[in-house]
C-alpha cells in the first residue's frame, strides 16, 4: 500500500455543515453569498468538456470549501476498475483541488453497462481482497486518500461471514483509506437487516471518520409486514437519524456533515436550514470530540 | 448458489430483465430470499435511468406526457443502459429509439424534436471556446475571403429535419399553453451552438446547412459556399456569414498561410 497526501479537511471544515450543490441554488449561492460550511458535488455530473456546470462550480470553489463524491467508480465490482473513469478523477481533482474525496462501498457497473445504483456485495475474505485491492489501487492513481462511505442495504448475501461494520473497518486498516459515516445509510440499513443501529455507531471505527453524511429516506414494508426503508435524498432528515448523528458526534467530535438532498430539491433556505441544525448538534454535542479532533 | 466465474452477472441482468428471477444467494433479514427486496434495486435502476432521460429530453416530456414518455424511458433505459457513470452522456441513443417504437407511431415529428434535445444537450456540455471579434473581418481583403477556412465552436451542432422540429420544440420547452404548428411540407434545419454560457438554437436559411456542414468538414468559404448554392438557388453567402458570426459560432479563420486569430481555452 502506497499512500501519498493524505486528505484531510481543514480545520475551518471540522465543526462545519454542508450541503450537497444543486444546480437549482446556483445563482443564489453566487448572488447572496450564505455562510454555508463546505460543499459537496458528484464527481460525475462535472465530467464534461466544458458548459455552465464547470463555470459555477469553478466561481463556487472560489469561495467555499469543496467535497468530491464519486458515485460511479464500482469499486465493489468484481470487474477490475476502470482506468478512463479513475483518470477523470484525478483531473477533477486536479482542476478543483477538493479538500475530500470519497466514494461507496457498492458496484454498480457490470459488463459495461452502468447500472446506476449502489449495489451490495458479500462481505467474505474474497470481497474484502478484492475490495481492498481496488481501494489501494484508487488511492495510488489519484495520489491521495479516499473516504469509503458505509452503504444502505435492502438485501444480505447468504454467503457473508463478516459484519459490515468488521468488514469497513478491516478494509481501512488495510488500505489506509478514511471512512465516510453516512448515518442515514446506517439507520436504512440497520432497520432493513435488523441491526442496532446505535452499536453499529459505537463499533464504528470512528477515528478514521473525516466526514458525515446525513439524508432523508422513505418508509415502506416488505411483502412479509417488515420495515423497508429506502435511501431516497429527498425529503429532510429524520428524528432518529438526527438522533444517531447526535450520538456519533458527542462519541467523536464534530465532523464535516453533509446534508444529501438529491431529488426533488428543496428551495435554498430549507436545505441551508437543515445544515443549520448539524451545527446547532456539532455544537452542543460534539465538546467531548473537540479534545479529539485537536489532538 | 451464484455462478462461481462472477458473481455479479446474475444480478446486473435480474436488474435489466424482470422476467428472470432474482439472483440466489439475497435473503431478507430472516435468512430467507425476498424478492420483494430485491425489486428495491430493480426500481432503482429503472426509476433512476428513466429520471435521467426525462431530464435530457423536457420537450419530448411535456409532447407525450409524463406516463407515455416513463414508459417508453423505461424500456429503452432496460434494453439500453449507460455504457458508462457519466450519465450526462446518456440518451444518444434514445431519439432512433422513439423513431421506430410503435407506439409513438402517430407523433412522427416526435424523433426529430428529440434529436434537437440531444443536440441543446451536447451543446451544453462541450468544450469551451472564445468566439473571434465580428472585427476581425473587417481586416480581411474582399479577394481573400473565397479561400478562407472557419474554425467553428466545438458546441456547434446541425439538426435537419423534415418536420418543424426547432418550432415544435421551442413551443415546449417553456409553460406557455402549446399552439398549433402546421406539419405539411415543413422542413427544419437548425443551428445549434453554446458560444458562452447559454445554448442558442436557430432556424438555418436554404443552403445554410450544407454551408456549415462544409465548413464543419474544413473546406473553404468558396466550397462551402458551392455547396450551399447547389443546394439551395438563393443561398446569401454575406447573409450566412454574418449570422453564423452573431451566432458565436466561429472562433478562429485561417486565411491560405498563417492563422488570423486562434483563440482557444479549455
Amino acid at each position: 500500500m502506497a499512500l501519498v497526501g493524505f486528505s484531510q479537511a481543514p480545520r475551518a471544515m471540522l465543526q462545519r455543515a454542508g450541503v450537497g450543490l444543486k444546480a437549482e441554488h446556483y445563482r443564489t449561492i453566487l448572488e447572496e453569498r450564505p455562510d454555508i460550511g463546505f460543499f459537496e458535488v458528484h464527481a460525475e455530473n462535472y465530467m464534461c468538456a466544458g458548459g455552465p456546470p464547470h463555470r459555477y462550480l469553478s466561481a463556487i470553489r472560489e469561495r467555499y470549501p469543496l467535497s468530491l463524491h464519486g458515485v460511479g467508480l464500482s469499486i465493489g465490482g468484481t470487474a477490475p476498475l476502470d482506468r478512463d473513469h479513475l483518470a477523470r478523477l484525478k483531473a477533477l481533482i486536479e482542476r478543483y483541488e477538493p479538500e475530500l474525496f470519497s466514494e461507496h462501498l457498492a458496484w454498480s457497473t457490470h459488463g459495461g453497462a452502468f447500472l446506476n445504483d449502489l449495489l451490495p456485495i458479500p462481505y467474505t475474505a474474497k470481497t474484502l481482497a478484492h475490495v481492498s485491492a481496488h481501494i489501494d489501487q484508487v488511492q495510488e492513481a489519484l495520489g491521495r486518500q479516499m473516504l469509503l462511505e458505509n452503504p444502505s442495504t435492502y438485501v444480505a448475501y447468504s454467503e457473508s461471514d463478516y459484519d459490515e461494520v468488521d468488514f469497513i473497518t478491516e478494509i481501512a486498516r488495510r488500505t489506509g483509506c478514511g471512512l465516510l459515516l453516512d448515518v442515514n445509510n446506517v439507520y436504512v440499513a440497520s432497520t432493513n437487516q435488523q441491526w442496532d443501529p446505535i452499536a453499529y455507531i459505537d463499533a464504528f471505527p470512528l477515528s478514521r471518520v473525516k466526514e458525515i453524511h446525513l439524508a432523508g429516506h422513505a418508509r415502506r414494508t416488505d411483502d412479509k409486514g417488515r420495515p423497508l426503508l429506502i435511501d431516497a435524498h429527498d425529503r429532510p432528515v429524520e428524528d432518529i437519524v438526527w438522533h444517531l448523528y447526535a450520538h456519533a458526534v458527542a462519541l467523536n467530535g464534530p465532523l464535516p456533515t453533509l446534508i444529501e438532498w438529491d431529488a426533488d430539491v428543496p428551495a435554498w433556505p430549507v436545505l441551508v436550514a437543515e445544515a443549520a441544525h448539524a451545527e446547532e448538534i456539532m455544537a452542543s454535542r460534539g465538546r467531548k470530540g473537540a479534545r479529539h479532533a485537536a489532538a | 448458489m451464484p455462478r462461481r466465474d462472477d458473481p455479479q452477472r446474475d444480478f446486473a441482468e435480474a436488474l435489466l430483465d424482470p422476467s428472470l428471477p432474482p439472483p440466489e444467494g439475497l435473503t431478507g433479514p430472516d435468512g430467507e430470499p425476498s424478492a420483494d427486496r430485491f425489486a428495491v434495486y430493480r426500481n432503482n435502476v429503472a426509476v433512476g435511468l428513466t429520471d435521467a432521460l426525462a431530464d435530457a429530453f423536457p420537450a419530448v416530456r411535456r409532447i407525450v406526457g409524463e406516463e407515455f414518455f416513463r414508459a417508453m424511458a423505461r424500456i429503452h433505459a432496460l434494453a439500453e443502459p449507460p455504457a458508462s457513470p457519466i450519465l450526462l452522456d446518456y440518451g444518444a441513443k434514445f431519439p432512433d429509439f422513439i423513431a421506430g417504437f410503435p407506439p409513438a407511431a402517430g407523433l412522427p415529428y416526435l424523433a426529430a424534436v428529440a434529436r434537437i434535445e440531444r443536440a441543446w444537450r451536447e451543446a451544453y456540455y462541450a468544450a469551451e471556446a472564445e468566439p473571434i471579434d465580428p472585427g476581425a473581418f473587417a481586416g480581411l481583403d474582399a479577394d481573400e475571403l473565397p479561400s478562407l477556412r472557419l474554425t467553428l465552436h466545438p458546441s456547434l451542432r446541425l439538426v435537419r429535419s423534415s418536420f418543424p422540429a426547432l418550432t415544435i420544440w421551442d413551443l415546449n420547452i417553456g409553460d406557455e399553453p402549446p399552439a398549433t404548428v402546421d406539419l405539411t411540407g415543413r422542413c427544419e434545419d437548425a443551428l445549434i451552438v453554446r458560444p458562452r454560457a447559454e445554448v442558442e438554437a436557430r432556424r438555418l436559411p436554404g443552403g445554410g446547412f450544407e454551408f456549415i456542414a462544409a465548413l464543419c468538414c474544413g473546406e473553404t468559404v468558396l466550397t462551402a459556399a458551392n455547396d450551399a448554392l447547389e443546394a439551395s438557388a438563393d443561398f446569401d453567402i454575406a447573409g450566412n456569414l454574418v449570422g453564423l458570426f452573431e451566432a458565436g459560432a466561429i472562433v478562429a479563420m485561417v486565411r491560405e498561410r498563417a492563422p488570423v486569430v486562434s483563440e482557444t481555452r479549455s
